[in-house]
């Protein structure tokens, strides 16, 4: 699974994208942003407020409680600033 | 002789990196047409606050891909919603300075009030829903990450019907990066 960083959650984590392997008992959004926080210090920066990060599931909007299914690639992001 | 066939209607999505002229999108978008009665334009620019550390420039990241059709699923919508004979959709990426365009919206229609209403649908759902972020460039110090604003949700979800509040075809409401007082917009 291709996981993508953006903005200040780009910055944090140090890395645009990267590819992971999440166990099954990871099964939502949610449940990854979890997993990923746990990797180490920069991703657990990251994700320190939930609250505030936002994500798409093959570049669409979706709410943290959404299976991530068969979905190839995952997005994370702070809320959009564009116009 | 017979006269040449009436030109198809253009529905364009582009993001980029390059400066756009809105009269010529204008131009594109009605030429050679004859039944519109209406082109509404909006178009963005990077702006130059006042202050201690004044903005030198906007950088925009974005989502390649999403960005482009996230924009077009929107773009749907409102032709769903409204008669429109047209629409060109650009959004900017990379450094922008002050004075120079961002984003563009152009929606034609054969009467104003629905190229009105699409115009401002579609940069509502810009601001709030196209994966794009703002970086402030400043004199002074090194700027940082514009937040988002309460403000703009509330503009795109007033389009919602009241059924549908609350499951917008967005992202979901929560709380901002940052109140908005710590970081001005360096455009609208």
């Amino acid at each position: 699974m291709r996981v993508l960083y953006f903005a200040w959650l780009r910055e944090r984590v140090g890395l645009g994208e990267e590819e992971v392997s999440p166990p099954a008992t990871v099964v939502t959004v949610a449940d990854l942003a979890r997993w990923l926080a746990a990797r180490d210090d920069a991703h657990a920066h990251a994700f320190t407020d939930p609250a505030v990060v936002r994500a798409a599931l093959d570049r669409r909007h979706v709410k943290p409680d959404t299976p991530l299914g068969a979905a190839r690639e995952v997005a994370f992001f702070p809320p959009m600033t564009g116009g | 002789m017979t006269p040449a066939a009436a030109p198809e209607a253009i529905f364009h999505v582009a993001v980029q990196a390059a400066p756009f002229d809105t009269a010529t999108q204008i131009a594109r978008l009605a030429r050679g047409r004859t039944n519109m009665g209406a082109v509404v334009t909006f178009t963005g620019l990077c702006r130059a606050d006042a202050g201690d550390a004044p903005l030198t420039a906007l950088v925009l990241e974005h989502y390649p891909g999403m960005a482009e059709e996230e924009i077009t699923r929107h773009l749907d919508t409102a032709r769903a919603r409204w008669p429109l004979q047209g629409a060109i959709i650009i959004h900017r990426h990379g450094r922008i300075v002050p004075g120079e365009p961002i984003v563009l919206v152009v929606t034609a229609s054969a009467h104003r009030a629905a190229a009105f209403a699409a115009a401002e649908f579609l940069m509502d759902w810009l601001k709030t829903s196209a994966p794009f972020w703002k970086k402030e460039e400043r004199a002074a110090h090194h700027g940082g990450w514009v937040a988002a604003k309460a403000a703009d949700d509330q503009a795109a979800a007033r389009w919602s019907p009241p059924a549908q509040q609350g499951q917008k075809d967005g992202p979901e409401d929560g709380p901002k990066a940052a109140p908005e007082s710590e970081s001005k917009d360096g455009s609208r």
